[in-house]
């Protein structure tokens, strides 16, 4: 059986469902018998999930006029 | 004086060409239609001064960072083949104009996204607790979006920087290493890192009422 810092060296890989066959199996197995890598895979999994449902990043609205307006500049500049 | 490099062109990789209208915008901007650049910026410039923000923890430093790094992206478009997403190269552009801000800001200190890593201690998981099966519900949106920050804020600049380019703009594993020039283990690596320290830090807010956190491992 894996130990809990063998699990969790893979973790990352088991939850983007990147491992092979055969150590999945070994990763699975062991979150059935160890309760409390079975609730970090979880929570860890729900952390992602949180995240991922964050609302899109705006821009504050200052910043972008004066963006646009440098790049303007910029390409006019570049015309001449 | 900090050097003003601009990435290489990435190596072609499956899977991660840009998409075909990116490239149509951008051999439109390379012949000088300022429209199609425009349509780049307003696609990716929220994302890009969230990762400047991310690194330099300025607003001035990192508005300076998103208009240098749009600046030097269209100076240097020609460069840019499609063999990678727009927003791999302008994230690679962006990460070298806010690391050259830290070390102006820090005088001569060689400073990189992985400095201060690897103690061991980051490993580490103080907090198993089950969550509800919906923990966010029991906040507001305003409440969640604090508490989402906070943990994000207090990570270190490099894990919250990959955690953002893999796990909230969805890039993969091998885009995120190739926008900061790490390897893929060590993209790997501080992603694992970061995921578990948000989640000991998320585990506070979001664990099961009457669950005890415990020491654990």
């Amino acid at each position: 059986m894996l130990t809990c810092k063998e699990f969790l060296t893979e973790l990352t890989d088991f939850l983007d469902e990147k491992t092979t066959t055969e150590i999945r199996a070994k990763l699975q197995r062991h979150i059935t018998e160890c309760p409390n890598c079975w609730v970090i895979c979880d929570t860890t999994k729900k952390t992602i999930q949180v995240y991922k449902g964050m609302e899109s990043c705006t821009i504050p609205e200052d910043i972008h006029s004066r963006l646009m307006a440098a790049v303007e500049r910029k390409i006019a500049a570049g015309k001449k | 004086m900090a050097t003003e490099a601009i990435p290489a062109p990435p190596v072609a990789t499956p899977g991660n060409e840009a998409p075909s209208d990116e490239l149509d915008l951008v051999a439109r901007a390379k012949g000088g239609d300022g429209a199609a650049f425009s349509v780049l910026i307003n696609r990716y410039e929220g994302k890009v001064f969230r990762l400047a923000m991310n690194i330099t923890q300025n607003r001035e430093d990192a508005e300076d960072v998103l208009q240098e790094a749009f600046f030097k992206a269209y100076e240097h478009l020609d460069q840019f083949q499609g063999n990678s997403k727009f927003y791999t190269w302008i994230v690679r552009i962006a990460v070298n104009q806010a690391l050259m801000k830290l070390r102006k800001r820090k005088s001569d200190r060689t400073i990189s996204l992985d400095e201060q890593i690897d103690t061991g201690e980051d490993m580490v998981v103080r907090e198993v607790a089950a969550w509800d099966p919906d923990p966010e519900e029991r906040y507001s949106r305003d409440e969640i979006h604090t508490i989402l920050t906070e943990a994000i804020d207090g990570l270190l600049p490099i894990y919250r920087t990959v955690f953002t380019l893999r796990d909230v703009d969805g890039l993969s594993t091998e885009e995120t290493a190739e926008a900061l020039d790490l390897s893929v283990p060590a993209v790997k690596s501080r992603l694992l890192r970061a995921r578990l320290q948000l989640r000991d830090k998320l585990t506070r807010f979001f664990k099961r009422k009457g669950d005890d956190a415990f020491a654990y491992m």
